[in-house]
């Protein structure tokens, strides 16, 4: 076991090396000079000099690499072109809003989600099923921001019941915080929702029909322990699987509803970036997102190898 | 010599299957005809169009969907109907344009990486990384670092739907190199790039089709969110993400800037996917089970 967990940090480390790689190597690999386009089109010379100094563009290519690759490593993040402040510290900062959305968004969807799939699984063909299905399609279709003006227009503007933007803190007003945070959530949680709706039905299905289910039936269980019980835990390894796969959507999501609700989280700080080419901010943000994106699959896959004998790689 | 392959006599009664189920499901039906209203709108926009989408009118600022401007018009008076036509150009050209070169690379990609073990290792680390970074983070980066323009937004897309089609292409290389119609090709002293023309590139079309639609689904909504968030197609050129972005100011006093266009975007998705699981169902049984890509 020591030895399949260690297997799996060193290629989660390889993952995160190749990522380290790929951001770093953006900013070179990019056409054009891009002191001059980080700079914008009223740059001086100096202007440029000033930033290619400061991005460390003036030096050679792999110590370029190593010393940024180095202060990575000790938690520095380079600073922000437009505020010269820490990008760690800018993360930091707006780190609450978007964790709290992210988990609300997180548990709501695996609540509605697996039970979705679930009823659609246990009453394939039917109605409900159908019902499911058609929804998994329009949530998938239906872009995040899209769907967030919807609810907006429906229960902002025209119900007036929750209020259009902005965000309130838990430890503020907890009343406010989750009024706040009821659109950003469902906006959020749809897509990701339909992606854990459709693999939990694709996944009780092939249970289903298997042959204990069938004595689980003919020795008059009722269904409900059937379905959680007998079905749902062998079942469980894609869902968990997509569940993990799906913060992808996820991390997606948060930086276009963010931007959508006027949440002061990460999401936004990236939006912000992107119009003042604010490259570091921008850097620093996905290597973030990346690393706890690539860590939540890592821990999930451990805990799978922990909880199923039947998985050894 | 013929490439006979098991998979292709399989192929045949499905093709024949395919027009079984447009008649018995509706959905793929209506998936490909809105998508070809949509291509009719994208080509004949300039002569559909009542007006100008650029021509900007003062007098005629926000005002609500009418007969004479059946979408509204927007902050700048322009005719919101005719900025929704337009908007299909960039939304189904970008969506096209990424799914073709995605898997053109991708394909070339994977069949060589599945073939050759030694740079199987290094190519699949690489697309694990690129798959590590949420797409739509990735092409923010690289849109900051170039200056924003159609031909931008299409390679910015392109690179992280790459990695998802190298995965498709190579777990089919896999499985196929052992077959012994490969063995027989490598006996009779076929060449590596006449094996993977003629015996392996056959065989990974269907998946690549419906992997192909997906792709085209998700450039067309990443597109969107970037211009959306201002990252994406230049303001000058109409799409539906930055008439989103222009609208969203005015959410509280004219909902038809964000409906509209929201309305058409939601639906173009809503066919390329429809026509994606109906192929994936008829093209390949095999993928029927498996998780849908991101």
């Amino acid at each position: 076991m020591a030895g399949l967990i260690l297997r799996r940090l060193a290629s989660t480390a390889i993952v995160m090396a190749v990522v380290a790689l790929f951001v770093f190597g953006m900013l070179h690999l990019a056409p054009g000079d891009p002191a001059a386009i980080i700079a914008g089109d009223i740059a001086t010379q100096e202007d440029i000099a000033r930033i290619r100094a400061k991005l460390g563009l003036d030096r050679p290519l792999v110590e370029q690499f190593l010393v940024w690759l180095g202060h990575i490593l000790s938690g520095d993040l380079g600073r922000s072109i437009f505020s010269d402040r820490p990008v760690a510290e800018l993360i930091a900062q707006r780190m609450e809003p978007t964790l709290a959305l992210a988990t609300t968004t997180m548990l709501f969807s695996v609540l509605v989600a697996v039970p979705m799939g679930i009823l659609a699984a246990w009453r394939a063909g039917s109605w409900i099923d159908r019902l499911v299905m058609s929804f998994a399609v329009l949530g998938f279709s239906v872009p995040v921001f899209v769907f967030a003006y919807v609810l907006i227009l429906l229960f902002a503007v025209n119900l007036k019941w929750l209020p259009v933007m902005g965000y309130v803190s838990l430890r503020e007003d907890p009343v406010g915080f989750f009024k706040s945070l009821a659109m950003p959530t469902l906006a959020l949680g749809v897509t990701y929702i339909a992606l854990i709706a459709r693999i939990t039905r694709a996944s009780m299905l092939e249970v289903i029909h298997q042959d204990y289910i069938r004595t689980a039936h003919a020795k008059g269980l009722a269904i409900a322990p059937i379905l959680l019980r007998h079905a749902l835990k062998p079942a469980s390894v894609p869902i968990v699987t997509t569940i993990g796969i799906g913060v992808a959507l996820l991390i997606g999501g948060v930086v276009v509803t963010e931007s959508v609700f006027a949440i002061p989280g990460l999401g936004r700080l990236t939006v912000d970036a992107i119009l003042r080419r604010d490259y570091p901010i921008i850097q620093g943000v996905i290597l973030i997102f990346s690393g706890v994106y690539v860590l939540i699959n890592l821990v999930i896959d451990i805990v799978y190898t922990f909880l199923d004998p039947r998985i050894r790689y | 010599m013929a490439a006979a392959t098991p998979l292709e006599s399989e192929a045949r009664p499905a093709r024949a299957g395919a027009w079984f189920f447009a008649r018995r499901y509706p959905t793929v039906v209506a998936g490909l005809a809105i998508l070809f209203l949509m291509v009719a709108i994208a080509v004949f926009a300039p002569w559909l169009s009542p007006e100008d989408p650029a021509r900007i009118n003062p007098r005629m600022r926000l005002r609500p969907p009418s007969a004479a401007n059946w979408f509204g018009t927007d902050h700048l008076g322009r005719d919101v109907f005719s900025r929704v036509l337009h908007g299909a150009r960039v939304s189904l050209f970008v969506g096209f344009a990424v799914a073709l070169a995605s898997t053109v690379l991708g394909l070339a990609i994977g069949l060589v990486s599945g073939f050759l073990r030694r740079l199987d290792a290094v190519v699949m680390r690489i697309m694990d990384g690129l798959m590590a970074i949420p797409a739509i983070l990735l092409a923010i980066a690289m849109i900051s670092l170039s200056r924003s323009s159609i031909r931008t937004v299409i390679v910015a897309i392109t690179i992280p739907e790459i990695p998802r089609v190298v995965r498709l292409v190579r777990s089919v290389v896999l499985t196929l190199r052992e077959q012994l119609f490969v063995d027989a090709a490598v006996s009779l002293g076929a060449r590596l790039p006449r094996i993977l023309a003629v015996h392996i590139m056959p065989n990974t079309l269907a998946p690549l089709i419906v992997q192909a639609t997906y792709v085209c689904a998700s450039a067309i909504i990443i597109e969107a969110i970037l211009s959306f968030l201002g990252a994406g197609t230049p303001p000058d050129i109409p799409s539906w993400g930055n008439m989103m972005a222009e609208g969203r100011t005015y959410v509280l006093v004219g909902w038809w800037l964000l409906v509209f266009p929201g309305l058409f975007l939601s639906l173009v998705v809503l066919a390329v996917n429809l026509l994606g699981d109906g192929l994936r169902e008829t093209l390949d049984p095999r993928l029927r089970r498996s998780a849908r890509s991101l």
